[in-house]
């Protein structure tokens, strides 16, 4: 049901009854690799290209999904899936492997958020059950496609992040034992005239605290109502200019309760990521990974996902478009008392 | 360059730009260039050795000495690209690996190797030169350019 | 020796340039090194990139600037004994060796090697 703008209350509240998250070398070396179902020492996954190997990820998490929720592939009804790929063609080739009817989505690296969204809404409008939502990224294969050769000796500024490369997926239906979806708002493109690709943080920041304040205004709900409020992948400058921007303009959040998916991923001990995670598996990773393990231990009661995205592409860049960006946001309840 | 892109922004656009500047972590200028003068420097130092190498050695004069010097840094270039430590020295180096010869072959190797993937044909033949076109493009058109404008004013009385 | 010391400082220089096209003219590698390479070209034009290369040795030839100083040299040179068509038929005789090496060095690399990612 819609309260507000733009906001959609799940009044059936949809449980996602199991998550799944795949990983590869370098987030083996971070700080919630326990929090992996899987984890690939071999960037390529064994395959022949870097394309096929984010496939081959997200199949993986979908397939462990669906195998933890004690189900089996017919049973799920719809899935719905995006990447970073041109085309999206991750999603749609493990769509095939699926065979279950599919809707490809593309959000960037809001995309888990938007899948998790429109998961809710379709099992809580009781317009289908078992639906599975996932979505992956592949640090070299988001290189190649939107910067350079992964051999290329460019020179990345300090306001760069690092494309994750894993790949999460979750599955909904009416009930069940699994922490619950209670309400999505669905974001509105900003365009700040950011244009810089080696600064997402700053060009996403406003979308985030955009949406932000519109979950807040349309539910009539305070920071303080939840344990966690998350960003996808603001990284280090992006979570530090949005936490300012929200304390200008009210609502501030308290330093606490906010964070990062991009920042909780790597630790201090890999310098390389520069200002921190990206990409639509950095926000599926944490999310479906470390903070479902804490929701369904009872640590954390409430969060906010709010998952960023940059919607640019490689030309509309060398077109001297600015960068426009757009944020999800999901709120989930613990089912533990 | 980046200031004429800001004069297009609306004022909200302008004014938070001036907001995100001043939480982002600027670029270490001078640390960067100490650098780029030392690598760069060091593969030039490197390339003189190289071509009195081929000078002494060899039946090369000054002049001819140039072309095997650079096919050797060529491939020195291509081998570190190839052992996947090019990347990492040029995140050190900046400009120090990029604005010698090296920086051109790592350039047209990377994207080769990247591409295999896409074929031989369309991949590494057809994407080889993506990002070293555009020098040898520009060089070219300017050498063009600066040909006929010498020989021009050479031949409508001299210079 | 003093060749040595001239390669590193003028090399060193001209990365520096590069470094500040990258750093605050906030420029692409691909940008930063087209206009070097145009540089290059100009100052051989105004005749002040051979002195520039009897002085520093490789620190004048390794850098990208002496791909355009190169091309434009052969543009000249073929020009001063054909002609205007000189110009057309020159430019790529001084620098073959580069580009060839870097096509076919590339190939093979290609050929056997994966990147790592």
């Amino acid at each position: 049901m819609q309260q507000g703008h733009q906001t959609w209350v799940f009044q059936n509240k949809p449980a996602i009854l199991a998550t799944a998250v795949v990983g590869g070398p370098f987030e083996a070396e971070g700080p919630l690799a326990e929090d992996f179902d899987l984890l690939h020492g071999d960037l390529w996954l064994g395959q022949d290209s870097y394309e096929k190997a984010e496939k081959k990820m997200l199949e993986e998490a979908c397939e462990a999904a669906i195998r933890k929720a004690g189900l089996q592939k017919q049973d799920i009804q719809f899935f719905l899936g995006g990447d970073l790929m041109n085309q999206i063609i991750s999603s749609s080739f493990a769509a095939r492997t699926l065979a279950v009817p599919f809707l490809g989505l593309y959000g960037a690296c809001s995309t888990s958020m938007e899948g998790l969204a429109l998961a809710s809404l379709i099992v809580d409008s009781r317009a289908g059950r078992n639906v599975l939502c996932g979505t992956s990224s592949h640090n070299s294969a988001a290189e190649k496609q939107y910067r350079y050769p992964t051999e290329y000796g460019s020179q990345k500024p300090p306001t760069a992040q690092w494309t994750v490369t894993a790949a999460g997926a979750a599955l909904l239906d009416r009930e069940g034992d699994g922490p619950k979806v209670t309400s999505a708002t669905i974001g509105r493109v900003v365009d700040m005239g950011v244009s810089d690709p080696f600064n997402m943080g700053g060009a996403m920041a406003p979308a985030a605290v955009d949406t932000i304040t519109a979950h807040f205004r349309d539910l009539g709900v305070a920071a303080r109502d939840y344990d966690l409020i998350a960003t996808g992948d603001l990284g280090k400058v992006g979570y530090k200019i949005a936490r300012d921007l929200l304390k200008k303009h009210n609502p501030a959040i308290p330093d606490e309760i906010f964070t990062d998916c991009g920042l909780l991923i790597y630790g201090e001990d890999q310098p390389a990521v520069l200002a921190g995670g990206s990409g639509c598996g950095c926000s599926a990773s944490v999310v479906y990974g470390h903070i479902m393990n804490r929701l369904n231990k009872g640590e954390l009661k409430k969060v906010l996902i709010v998952a960023t995205g940059a919607l640019l592409s490689p030309l509309s860049y060398q077109q001297k478009e600015s960068i426009p960006c757009i944020a999800h946001a999901v709120s989930i309840e613990s089912n533990k008392p | 360059m980046s200031d004429k892109k800001r004069k297009k922004l609306t004022p909200v656009q302008q004014e938070y730009q001036t907001f995100a500047r001043a939480r982002e972590p600027g670029r270490p200028v001078l640390f960067n260039c100490l650098k780029a003068f030392l690598v760069g420097g060091g593969i030039c130092f490197l390339g003189q050795g190289v071509q009195d190498f081929f000078l002494w050695n060899f039946d090369f004069t000054e002049k001819t000495a140039g072309d095997p010097t650079v096919a050797v840094m060529v491939l020195l270039a291509v081998i570190l690209t190839v052992a996947g430590v090019y990347d990492h020295i040029a995140q050190w180096a900046g400009a120090g690996t990029a604005v010698p010869v090296t920086g051109f072959a790592n350039s047209m190797a990377a994207s080769a190797m990247e591409h295999r993937t896409e074929g031989f044909v369309l991949g590494v033949g057809g994407k080889m030169f993506k990002l070293a076109g555009s020098v040898i493009v520009f060089g070219v058109f300017a050498a063009f350019i600066i040909g006929l404008l010498k020989t021009g004013i050479a031949m409508l009385g001299g210079f | 020796m003093e060749a040595y010391f001239w390669a590193f400082i003028v090399g060193g220089l001209i990365c520096v340039v590069g470094q500040l096209l990258f750093d605050v003219g906030r420029f692409t590698p691909a940008h930063t090194m087209s206009i070097l390479v145009v540089a290059g070209a100009v100052l051989d034009g105004l005749g002040l990139y051979e002195p520039l290369i009897d002085f520093a040795g490789a620190g004048a030839t390794v850098p990208i600037t002496s791909f355009g100083n190169a091309l434009v040299h052969g543009a000249l040179t073929e020009a001063e004994n054909t002609g205007l068509i000189g110009i057309l038929t020159g430019i790529f005789e001084v620098t073959s060796a580069g580009i060839s090496a870097a096509i076919i060095f590339g190939f093979l690399a290609a050929l056997f090697f994966k990147p790592k990612g």
